[in-house]
């Protein structure tokens, strides 16, 4: 059977989903088909590839290819496949679903997801509870125009603790596949959240993932995003400091090469006083690759003793790359440290002549150059179990180049 | 800081005082050409006919014109204020129909007594090269002094050059910026009038800055001026702007357009010191051409004005040039100064840099705009951006929108910002020493942009630290 085109095919919710959500889903697609297409005079796709955003040959993959792997969970926590936990969970579930707007330029693209939706992941932990290992879970792309739409939602309680990972790879290094993620964060009072992306998809496909993390009083969220994979993908990460006290790190660690593109977009949100975010994202590229950064701190009035940092950083490989990078600050507070840098250069002849020197070929000393410096990234993690996933995946791209 | 150098201190601040209240007048209206209110293009024929432009300038205005109504406001990513504009309530040519003066007897009384007002010393007119003093859109005074003359330098208003040196000034106007650049371009190339040209000849350095004092006196009357500075080979040259306007009711529009072609090997700077009142609208374009071994640099002061839009560049089109772009600014309750840099590279080995350093007061709101690019298939491009904010008030304001494209791997950029406030400690430390709090923080104020000043020739730095301490008064406390 010839499925239609997710841009034209109405949603179905499946029966047994709450009411709620099956009229967001039915809002979700008449706000989908009203947005416009983002056009070039945005700023906030300025630089970006709109070509990549012709959605009409993929269609709507039927069953989703999800692969849990959950440790051992104390008492009380809640981690469900997103199907399940709408069932079981509706109204914990509906407390935290898909609240915030979409800011960086994908609100047509969050709407989509919104009414497609039918599978992800729900963690629920409850206050004062710690979930020691991280919580795995795999997206598998398959099928020629194939999309997925992943949801992630993970809510933490007063002081609680935990991390996850989602891994998005493909199951064949041909088929374009097309993925739409949506994933909210919501870090409660003293909590401490972790969220980690690892992007593998295979250099056909395409990805848009759009990530919001509200960190309330006094919590501690930590958002990283790994690029190695996919034809173009972009990330757009909002972060909400909504209490005093929150602290958010936003990281990012992107290896584009052949004609892979990825385009970031990030916002720190300090709402409140006496909060402080923390970003550094670092892109190494080869080949003709291409990278944009559009990074923006908004100091709210009244956000006063808010120390927001921001650093984006380019290591150009070769003469072909090409980066963009556009830190911006909005601040509207006093009493306020905030800064912003943003570097792009190569490596430098000297630092491969001094590994030259003890006996390391250039080559390898190139990488080894590259290897440090998005290592320098993956160690703000201050989670071995996760930084060795992420370094892990940076090998294997580094194996490739 | 003893009693004794504070005493000097406050004798040399009332020796170089300048009492801003004079800048809060008008003379009566006397124009003997007026272009009405509103832009059609009649408003554009009048302008030609009354300048008795040549055909190729009248149908340039025209192209102009068609070009700003085409263009939309670009709100998508400035402010909404733009909106503000009503293009119809400007008057867009004022003339008191003299021929610009050459000698300072000639002026007509009530134009020296505002000079006189605006703070041109006597005395210091011997030392001005030339003084390009503009009063209302025309020139009423130009004079080049003669041993300038003799070395071939021309110096004239945009009339006069397009007009009498035609052969010079065509090749490049309307070059460095095209008409269609953005929507206030368009509208300064459909009714230019006033503006210098300028024409430094092959290795001639001239020793003395160039200036030219000019202000707004008509109310809901624009500026328009045009300004077209060529350094030929080896060449170099200082120009020097400065401005101040009285205050009026309704919004002012200002809009600029000055072009600079640098030569191989030429140097130009181009000093700017602006004080608006805060009603008016201050969209400016600005833009040099260096070409190999040339260094243009912008050495921009704002303070005042409702909206500064003003993002000087440099395109680096041949080997080796460099450009520079310093700048302050300082917004107050009111104001809004976007200002920022652009920065194209164009050729290997070119180096950039910008330095930024704006301070927010009450509720104003400091912008920093940048745009740095490097193209594919060059090599050695150098460039440095450094912007600091300042904020005095818990209400101020501050943004940092910088763009920075790097295409290939044989160049170095680095962006950095910060935003700061003055701290307790350093207030408290003052303080201490018996300074009252708001002259520690006008002091502190001054340090923050101290190494910045100096950057501007003596006479502008003296008067830019008296300007900022005047802004800052009654900020703190």
């Amino acid at each position: 059977m010839a499925q239609s085109s997710i841009l034209e095919s109405t949603p179905e919710t499946p029966t047994q989903f709450p009411t709620w959500f099956s009229e967001q889903q039915q809002q979700a697609w008449a706000d989908f088909q009203s947005l416009p297409m983002p056009s070039r005079g945005d700023e906030v796709w300025r630089f970006g590839n709109l070509k990549q955003l012709d959605f009409s040959e993929f269609t709507e993959k039927e069953t989703s290819d999800i692969h849990f792997q959950i440790p051992s969970l104390p008492d009380g926590v809640i981690c469900l496949p997103l199907e399940d936990a709408l069932q079981s969970h509706s109204d914990l579930v509906q407390e935290h679903f898909m609240k915030s707007e979409t800011r960086l330029g994908s609100a047509k693209f969050t709407a989509l997801h919104k009414a497609k939706v039918k599978s992800g992941l729900f963690v629920y932990v409850p206050d004062g509870v710690k979930v020691a290992d991280p919580i795995e879970v795999s997206h598998v792309l398959s099928g020629a125009h194939q999309t997925i739409f992943p949801h992630t939602l993970i809510v933490t309680g007063k002081n609680a603790e935990v991390s996850v990972i989602d891994r998005f790879s493909s199951a064949n290094e041909d088929d374009a596949g097309l993925c739409i993620a949506v994933n909210d964060l919501i870090a409660g009072d003293g909590s401490k959240l972790t969220y980690c992306t690892i992007q593998e998809l295979n250099t056909s496909s395409r990805m848009i993932q759009v990530n919001v993390t509200n960190v309330g009083r006094d919590a501690h969220a930590t958002a990283f995003i790994t690029n190695t994979g996919a034809q173009w993908a972009r990330n757009e990460s909002v972060s909400m400091m909504t209490g005093e006290g929150a602290h958010s790190d936003m990281l990012s660690c992107s290896i584009p090469s052949g004609t892979q593109q990825y385009d970031q977009r990030t916002y720190q949100h300090h709402a409140s006083p006496h909060t402080n975010s923390d970003l550094l994202y670092k892109n190494t590229l080869y080949d003709t690759s291409k990278t944009v950064f559009s990074g923006l701190i908004l100091v709210d009035e009244g956000a006063h003793y808010t120390d927001a940092y921001q650093t984006c950083r380019n290591l150009l490989m070769e003469d072909t790359t090409e980066a963009n990078s556009m830190p911006g600050l909005e601040i509207n507070a006093d009493q306020v440290k905030c800064s912003h840098g943003s570097t792009s250069a190569s490596i430098s002849d000297e630092e491969i002549y001094y590994l030259c020197a003890r006996g390391i070929p250039p080559q390898q000393a190139r990488r080894l150059i590259a290897n440090g410096f998005s290592t320098e990234v993956v160690e703000r993690l201050r989670n071995e179990k996760l930084e060795e996933i992420v370094l892990q995946a940076i090998e294997r791209k580094f194996a490739l180049v | 800081m003893s009693p004794d150098t504070a005493t000097v201190d406050r004798e040399t601040q009332t020796a170089i005082d300048i009492d801003r209240t004079k800048g809060d007048f008008s003379f009566p209206e006397n124009h003997k050409y007026d272009a009405g209110v509103g832009l059609t293009k009649n408003t554009v024929d009048y302008i030609s006919d009354v300048k008795n432009d040549p055909d190729w300038v009248r149908a340039f205005r025209h192209k102009g014109l068609e070009t700003f109504f085409d263009k939309p406001m670009p709100t998508h990513w400035a402010t909404e204020d733009l909106e503000n504009i009503d293009f119809d309530k400007i008057r867009y040519y004022l003339s008191d129909g003299q021929k610009p003066k050459r000698s300072w007897d000639d002026v007509p009384p009530e134009v020296l007594e505002t000079f006189e007002r605006l703070g041109v010393p006597e005395q210091e007119r011997a030392f001005l090269a030339g003084v390009e003093a503009q009063y209302d859109s025309e020139a009423a005074y130009s004079n080049v002094k003669e041993e300038l003359e003799k070395d071939g330098v021309i110096f004239v208003n945009s009339t006069e050059g397009l007009k009498e040196h035609e052969e010079i000034f065509r090749p490049w106007f309307g070059k460095v910026i095209p008409t269609g650049d953005n929507k206030f371009s368009a509208l300064n190339s459909a009714v230019f009038s006033g503006g210098s040209f300028i024409y430094i000849p092959k290795g001639l350095k001239v020793k003395h800055p160039l200036q030219a004092y000019f202000r707004i006196n008509s109310e809901n009357f624009g500026q328009f001026e045009r300004t077209l500075i060529i350094a030929d080979e080896g060449a170099e040259v200082m120009y020097m702007e400065g401005c101040t306007a009285p205050k009026f009711e309704t919004a002012t529009l200002h809009s600029a357009v000055v072009e600079l072609v640098a030569m191989k090997g030429a140097k130009i700077q181009y000093v700017t010191v602006q004080n608006w009142s805060s009603n008016v609208f201050n969209l400016v374009t600005k833009r040099g051409l260096a070409h190999e071994d040339a260094e243009v640099r912008w050495i921009d002061c704002n303070i005042g004005s409702r909206l500064t839009m003003k993002y000087p560049g440099v395109v680096m089109k041949g080997e080796r040039a460099r450009g520079e772009v310093i700048s302050i600014a300082l917004a107050n309750s009111g104001q809004h100064q976007d200002t920022g840099a652009k920065m194209i590279h164009a050729a290997n080995n070119t180096t950039s840099n910008v330095v930024s350093k704006s301070i927010s007061v009450g509720e104003g709101r400091a912008t920093y705009r940048g745009q740095v690019h490097i193209p594919k298939r060059l090599k050695g491009c150098k460039n440095n951006t450094e912007c600091d904010a300042l904020m005095i008030n818990a209400n101020s304001k501050t943004d940092t929108y910088p763009a920075i494209t790097v295409r290939g791997n044989q160049h170095v950029t680095q962006h950095e910002a910060s935003v700061s406030q003055v701290s307790e400690e350093m207030l408290f430390y003052m303080q201490q020493r018996g300074i009252s709090e708001a002259a520690a923080m006008s002091l502190a104020v001054n340090g923050f942009i101290n190494d910045l000043v100096s950057e501007f020739p003596m006479e502008y730095s003296v008067e830019l630290k008296r300007l900022i301490e005047l802004e800052m008064e009654g900020s703190v406390g």
